[in-house]
């Protein structure tokens, strides 16, 4: 059976960035293995894009509060019916990557995964073979 | 691996690239012929009920008995006291108690059904690529008889933290995760395991158990305030003797409170401490930022009321591990399943790491099978059956004993013998352990569990009912080995 999809050469993956504590953040630093693949800076606009809706989940302000006080008071049974702040980020997270592998990385060979598949440990980017149509280039 | 071209990017033909993630419609290769749910397949010892939906630990026993001290002991109140209370003082007694014991019942179960912040185990691509970065961090030469230490230290708000690497789930530790031996998991924020909720207490649950402490102190206070002013009143009437033969049931209340009331109430204001200056029963355990070792604790906000707010009514993070989720046959498995070879077969990339893990696999069983005569008495079985083993049935067998644990035999001492055992045996170790269990016990399996075309897994099975008790002493001494190994 031929392979549906394209062959894998690799993976990249972006660590977390702890340095602001255990908040959910990546490091930024360009891998180089994406070199010649991608804009350093679209990619450090990704991440960048990323780290910034982690941070929005996990804020703590008014809304979180509100949310958490009225959680305790139904003795969390509101869970049941309603989402939680965090996971209306989490899906809008992953509509933006999905948004970003089509307009930016697929065409350059290239895959994000969601970090949330990953326990958000890593952006795990699949780094796909060169299956360009030129001929002996 | 880029041929010369016109510029640093060019189009490039990447139409078979699927950009949306993995669905559960696609048709694998390999035709799965029972789709499994990811907690039939996890590798820590954890205890799934209701097709995933609630997740304790292993042992549970304990469990049983708090539910049993609340019920009973509420129960009682409810029947004996409540009424002359309801009558004699006013109905609201009842009601406040009603509604103390639905918030204590609710916590409880909602800290012990629910995930406690555990992180899921590397996959083998993330696994390789950490280690290759750590040869390197190493000097690759780096090897001989000890692994080199794995840490990595990183700065949080000025204070140096050591992050550690746990040889189990193969990933750096997170700040403030601990990987608990009782569960066998990494969990976020890892506060202790509690037997009397029988779950691990880590960050996505930590604020039920609070709750859970808070409100059982409250109750055994109102229940022990309550029976004792019953008796009293009683006694106004008819004598004491004759108060307590009326309601014998409020003397056992009595004693069950009054013994409660001294360590939950103690817990209670433990945990406000530890709330209030941010801190895990862990790290105050070991004194990781207390004044006399010059740190300070780098998470703490500085100010009791955040601390508390952040703790309490903070956001509450969604599980990792996706339990209900269904298994993709194409998604590369966590490292659990010992020697590397993911369960539902093996991407390209992983293929030169699979025959390294044999080698040390096979190596390993070498030494296991000339160590074990010194533990135990039958060792001719293990010797002669475990090199056939990792090959056929690691790959069907142990998909549904990974999860499934039966209460494990009581452990024995770790018996310290001349083994040079590497970590990897643990998750080993687990098939062993829970594979003994399948047969026999494990009624509602779906059709199929056991592998078809596996007829070596049978005949084993039987040798490993025989082995229980040997495996779980073998255990405990791999265990107290890696733990001096893996300082």
């Amino acid at each position: 059976m031929r392979q549906q999809q394209a062959a894998v050469a690799g993976k990249v993956f972006v660590q977390r960035d702890y340095t602001n504590g255990t908040l959910c953040q990546f490091q930024t630093k360009f891998p180089p293995e994406l070199e010649n693949r991608i804009d350093r800076q679209q990619f450090e606009e990704t991440v960048r894009t990323l780290n910034n809706l982690y941070a929005e989940a996990e804020k703590l302000g008014g809304q979180s509060y509100l949310e958490g006080c009225l959680a305790c008071l139904t003795a969390y049974t509101i869970f049941l019916c309603m989402e939680t702040h965090y996971e209306k980020i989490l899906k809008k997270i992953t509509k933006y990557i999905q948004e970003q592998n089509e307009k930016v990385y697929a065409p350059q060979g290239l895959l994000l995964t969601d970090p949330l598949e990953r326990g958000l440990r890593v952006i795990e980017i699949t780094i796909y073979e060169d299956r360009s149509m030129s001929s002996g280039r | 691996m880029t041929p010369g071209g016109s510029g640093p990017m060019r189009e490039r033909e990447y139409s078979q690239i699927s950009t949306h993630s993995s669905s559960p419609m696609e048709s694998p290769q390999k035709k799965q012929p029972l789709a499994r749910r990811k907690w039939q397949v996890f590798p820590g010892r954890n205890k799934f009920f209701c097709n995933g939906r609630i997740m304790m630990a292993r042992q549970i026993g304990v469990f049983y008995l708090t539910l049993v001290l609340i019920l009973v002991t509420s129960g009682l109140f409810f029947t004996f006291d409540c009424p002359y209370l309801a009558v004699k003082i006013t109905p609201a007694i009842p009601v406040v108690g009603g509604i103390l014991f639905f918030f204590v019942m609710g916590t409880l179960l909602r800290t012990s059904f629910s995930d406690p912040g555990v992180l899921p185990r590397a996959t083998p691509d993330e696994a390789a690529d950490l280690e290759r970065q750590i040869d390197i961090a190493n000097g690759s030469s780096a090897g001989g008889y000890r692994p080199p230490p794995r840490t990595k230290e990183v700065v949080i708000n000025g204070q140096t933290v050591k992050l550690k690497y746990c040889f189990t789930c193969k990933i750096f530790r997170p700040p403030r995760a601990s990987h608990c031996s009782l569960c066998d998991n990494c969990v976020e924020r890892f506060d202790h395991h509690c037997p009397w909720v029988g779950n691990c207490v880590g960050k996505r649950n930590y604020r039920f158990f609070y709750m859970f402490i808070l409100s059982l102190s409250f109750l055994t206070i109102f229940i022990f305030a309550f029976v004792i002013t019953h008796v009293i009143l009683r006694s106004q009437q008819g004598g004491f003797l004759s108060a307590l033969k009326d309601s014998p049931a409020s003397v056992l209340e009595a004693v069950v409170c009054f013994f409660a009331v001294w360590s939950i109430v103690g817990l209670s204001g433990f945990h406000t401490y530890l709330i209030s200056s941010n801190q895990t029963t862990n790290e105050d355990i070991k004194g990781s930022w207390s004044s006399k070792r010059g740190n300070y604790n780098p998470y703490s906000y500085g100010n009791i009321l955040t601390n508390c707010c952040t703790a309490l009514c903070g956001p509450l993070a969604p599980s990792l591990i996706d339990r209900r989720g269904l298994v993709q046959a194409d998604t590369p498995q966590p490292a659990a399943p010992s020697n590397g070879i993911t369960m539902y077969g093996a991407t390209q990339s992983q293929s030169n790491m699979c025959d390294q893990d044999q080698c040390i696999q096979s190596t390993k069983f070498v030494l296991q099978a000339a160590a074990t005569p010194l533990l135990q008495t039958e060792p001719s079985i293990i010797g002669g059956d475990e090199p056939p083993l990792p090959g056929k049935t690691t790959i069907g067998a142990p998909c549904a004993t990974l999860a499934h644990g039966q209460p494990t035999p009581p452990s024995s001492m770790p018996n310290l013998t001349a083994e040079t055992v590497l970590t990897d045996m643990i998750p080993l170790k687990e098939e062993y352990e829970g594979h003994q269990f399948l047969t026999p016990e494990e009624a509602p399996s779906p059709p199929g569990m056991l592998p078809a075309g596996s007829p070596i897994t049978h005949s084993h099975t039987m040798h490993m009912l025989n082995l229980a008790s040997q495996d779980s002493l073998h255990e405990d001494s791999v265990r107290g080995l890696v733990k001096l190994s893996s300082v």
